[in-house]
């Protein structure tokens, strides 16, 4: 809340046009257009659409948080404002582009781009819609910021449950067909989008039971935290045998193009556990991690391959010890020059590393070995007792004994000695060293077993594939593995997965954002580090260690250490000197 | 530091073993390679020129990474960003419209003066862009944090421009004036090449005056030696590292509008890499050292270009261009494991990175 108790117009103006250059950018860039072709509720609304309101409504929320406290009015006006400038950009660009053909400059200025900002109304009367559309929505997000908290939760939860239901209801269609039978489906959902009843129902459904959860989820959390906290084995062994059997049965519930989408999640599931030992438990920034991951598929590719690169003809399971043995070498001779490195100048080798292996392996000087661009063919896929593993849904259970093994072996050294060290070693090497840890053993043993994960991985990854060509390893996996640890809490272990389920799963699920993947993990980063630096699931030590300053920051803080003046800090920033 | 490791001699063991492989390897094909010599004496000019013009925008660009190290101690990711932002944009606006106007052929220095012009301010845009939202909330986080935001920036930058203005590879017009070559110390140069280097020496030493001279640059310097206390002297400490990005931004946008004309076309990946070399110059030179930038670009810029048939095809190994990136990574390697000071740089790296 401001402390400033008059009307001042600038704020909204201001907040209003950081809005319409926002929607502009999404609009220009394409973003608008194509997602725009996902209808989420048939007829009104189009995911397009909520990418280009999105920025509007939140900086509407955001002024009227602005507004002089207990003054309702002045709040509703402020939204308003906010929604009604946030339009001016866009409407100027309708009126450019008939004037100037922009698309000889930018690409994405499409005739159907037009067609959603005008609402097929032509120039004039769409820009009127336009702004009448984003002023009211400014109003509306404003007055949602009025209610009180505890109608705006669940009405803020029921809206984004419904969108994220007709995001993807295409893929719930196919799945209800199978559960519940095509004339269900007919009813509730049409032509790949919700119909505006279904919308509205789940509206309702999402909301009261946010409502509920609000009202009376506090007793229930508390009754379980007892449970957990009690630590009653019995019940961890339940809840574990639980999942495992849900695990288990997954893919009898996914059907095959799901189970692929999993398979691919799992993956980097599998690799974010081990660049999670390497940077969230030890705290060395890696980013040529990607070098392991190709150095277990090559290895799988060259000792599996019945093409002509092949060497030795082994079965897949017979590889795969020596695939994570290859990676643990790997992990271990490029450990040892960046050793005595620390913080970013490691990133930038590993960086600088990960690379090397990429050129190496596209170049010709490897080429009679492996391949070169044209890559190892011919991969067979694995078999279980005769029973040949190829549809996605018996892939699965090669890729889930990964993850498992990788996770278990994860959750004990976290506790173990080892991780402890680990941990010590990221908060402060040197007082680390005093207290008698061996920083050569534990950062080689870091860099080995991260590496071992990748390895594995990657001779999962090839034989999936059955063919493996360089460029699969680039840079980007490297940061795609990064990403996902870090959204979900470096050091967190089930944050591993469910950043592997938004930063992978999603972008599978929702083909067309595959354009716009690695704009939105750039944001994604930005934000995260902005707001929520210890991720969607932190682990509870790195969330202590983040927030560390945050308890007695009043008492202790102000006084100690004056600022200067110009300095902005972000609160909760002030953890130990690295991360 | 140095006791640090002392009970376990084998690691510096095997680093002496790592680099002297790497200077067998080194000297093996240099002499193989100058026994043999399939190479002409134009064909070696040819290639130093261009191995200098090349490290010519490294250090351009390397200006960017070193200012920003030696005022927040920070690695701006992003930086390669910043140099491809401006000339991908002056290219779609400017120089094609030109082009297709004849504009560019009838003014050809006024247009590449017009051209370098928006390409500085979109980067100095993109890079003040990105310091206040990416950068400046985290100034007292976690050392990591920023990269970490740095990367993201990288990202978003990207794939923002390939969003604009599309991901095909756009053509850069060159005037006709600049096209060809001059005879030069008896050797045919590319007109282009000598226009490269010579910008690049007047920015240098523009930037080391501005840097040193005025008061802005004193304002600067003061910044990077003591944050807090150039605050209690009554510098703006924000003003002054946005001035620093927006100088590096500058020099960066400079160095795209040369690489549009030596290489004729830009994309929206072009910065990648660059960057990356960039970072690798200013770290050999010294991070935090304008001249150090300057050397170690030239340096780097060289290697890449003679490096491949000097030392590799000696040694026999086919196609040896296909690893010139090699070369650079390999030579970030080998500088940040045995002098991560650079040539011209103070002990830096232990006490801060």
């Amino acid at each position: 809340m401001s402390n400033n108790n008059r009307f001042d117009v600038s704020l909204p103006i201001k907040y209003g046009l950081i809005a319409g250059v926002v929607a502009l950018f999404v609009s220009v860039i394409g973003m608008v257009a194509l997602f725009a072709e996902r209808d989420l509720i048939a007829g009104v609304l189009t995911l397009g659409q909520v990418i280009l309101f999105l920025a509007p409504a939140a900086l509407s929320y955001q002024a009227a948080s602005k507004a002089p406290t207990g003054k309702n009015g002045t709040a509703l006006l402020y939204g308003a404002i906010t929604g009604f400038v946030a339009a001016l950009p866009l409407i100027s660009l309708i009126y450019v582009y008939t004037l100037i053909d922009l698309r000889q400059f930018f690409p994405n200025v499409s005739p159907s781009l037009m067609e959603i900002l005008t609402f097929g109304q032509g120039p004039g009367l769409g820009s009127l819609i336009l702004l009448v559309v984003s002023t009211v929505l400014g109003l509306v997000s404003a007055g949602l910021y009025l209610l009180p908290d505890k109608y705006r939760r669940p009405i803020m939860s029921g809206l984004v449950g419904t969108l994220v239901v007709g995001m993807f209801s295409e893929i719930l269609t196919e799945r209800l067909r199978f559960f519940f039978g095509a004339r269900f489906v007919a009813i509730v959902i049409t032509s790949k989008a919700l119909r505006p009843l279904t919308a509205l129902f789940i509206f309702v459904v999402v909301t009261a039971i946010a409502y509920w959860w609000i009202q009376r989820g506090e007793q229930a959390r508390e009754r379980l935290t007892q449970r957990t906290t009690a630590r009653d084995p019995r019940m961890r062994w339940i809840g574990i045998g639980l999942l495992i059997i849900f695990f288990l049965i997954l893919p009898l519930l996914l059907g095959t193009y799901l189970s692929e989408v999993v398979n691919n999640v799992l993956i980097f599931a599998l690799m974010g556990f081990g660049l999670n030992i390497v940077v969230g438990f030890a705290g060395l920034l890696d980013l040529g991690y990607v070098a392991f991951f190709a150095i277990g598929a090559y290895t799988m590719a060259i000792l599996t391959s019945e093409g002509a690169l092949g060497v030795g003809g082994l079965s897949f399971w017979l590889a795969v010890p020596i695939c994570v043995l290859a990676g643990v070498i790997g992990g271990l001779i490029l450990g040892v020059p960046v050793l005595r490195m620390r913080g970013d100048y490691l990133a930038i080798v590993t960086l600088g590393f990960g690379e090397i292996i990429r050129i190496l392996a596209l170049s010709d000087l490897l080429k009679p070995y492996i391949g070169g661009a044209q890559g190892v063919l011919q991969i067979p896929k694995p078999t279980i007792v005769g029973l040949d593993l190829i549809k996605p849904d018996q892939f699965y259970y090669v890729v889930l004994i990964g993850v498992l093994i990788a996770a278990f072996v994860s959750w004990r050294l976290s506790g173990a000695r080892l991780g402890r060290q680990w941990m010590a070693m990221r908060e402060d090497e040197d007082v680390a060293e005093a207290m008698g840890i061996k920083l050569v053993n534990s950062k080689l043993l870091a860099f080995a077993i991260g590496a071992s994960f990748a390895a594995l991985s990657g001779a999962i990854f090839a034989s999936k594939l059955t063919s493996i060509f360089p460029h699969s390893f680039n840079l980007l996996i490297s940061i795609n593995v990064l990403c996902l640890i870090i959204v979900g809490g470096m050091g967190s272990l089930p944050g591993v997965i469910v950043g592997a389920l938004f930063l992978v799963g999603l972008p599978e699920l929702l083909r067309e954002f595959a354009e716009y993947r690695l704009l939105m993990y750039g944001v994604l980063l930005i934000v995260m580090m902005l707001v929520r630096p210890e991720g969607i699931w932190p682990s509870a030590v790195r969330r202590r260690e983040l927030h560390v300053y945050e308890q007695d920051d009043s008492a202790r803080r102000p006084a100690a250490e004056p600022l200067p003046k110009a300095e902005t800090r972000e609160p909760g920033m002030e953890g130990p000197p690295h991360l | 530091m140095r006791q640090r490791f002392q009970d376990l001699d084998w690691i510096g063991l095997a680093l002496w073993v790592f680099r002297a492989v790497i200077i067998v390897l080194i000297i093996w094909g240099t002499v193989a390679t100058l026994i043999e010599n399939p190479y002409s004496a134009r064909q070696w000019t040819d290639i130093i020129i261009f191995g200098i013009a090349q490290g010519s925008m490294y250090a351009l660009i390397a200006i960017g990474y070193t200012l920003v190290y030696g005022v927040l101690f920070m690695i701006n990711f992003a930086h390669g960003e910043f140099f491809m932002s401006g000339i991908v944009t002056a290219t779609v606006l400017v120089t094609t419209p030109m082009a297709a106007t004849g504009f560019l052929n009838r003014q050809p220095i006024l247009s590449l003066l017009i051209i370098g012009l928006v390409a500085v301010i979109v980067s100095v845009g993109v890079s003040l862009l990105t310091e206040r939202i990416a950068y400046r909330p985290l100034r007292k986080a976690p050392r990591l944090v920023p990269l970490i935001t740095a990367i993201g920036a990288s990202f978003f930058w990207q794939y923002a421009f390939r969003g604009l203005f599309g991901s095909q590879v756009i053509p850069f017009p060159v005037p006709d004036q600049i096209r060809g070559t001059v005879s030069l110390l008896g050797t045919e140069v590319l007109k282009t090449h000598i226009l490269v280097i010579i910008t690049t020496i007047i920015m240098l030493v523009g930037l080391q005056l501005f840097i040193m001279r005025s008061r802005t640059g004193k304002s600067i310097r003061a910044v990077a030696e003591d944050k807090d206390s150039a605050a209690l002297m009554g510098i703006d400490v924000d003003r002054a590292v946005s001035i620093t990005f927006a100088t590096g931004a500058a020099m960066a946008g400079i160095a795209g509008l040369l690489y549009a004309m030596v290489f004729t076309q830009v994309h929206f990946f072009m910065g990648f890499f660059p960057g990356l070399k960039a970072f690798t110059a200013a770290v050999l030179g010294g991070i935090g050292s304008i001249p150090g930038a300057a050397i170690g670009g030239l340096l780097i810029g060289l290697f890449e270009s003679i490096g491949p048939i000097l030392f590799l095809e000696g040694v026999g190994v086919p196609a040896p261009h296909q690893l010139k990136d090699v070369i650079a990574f390999t030579m970030l390697v080998l500088v940040l494991i045995f002098r991560p000071q650079g040539i011209l740089g103070e002990r830096l790296a232990e006490k801060k990175a």
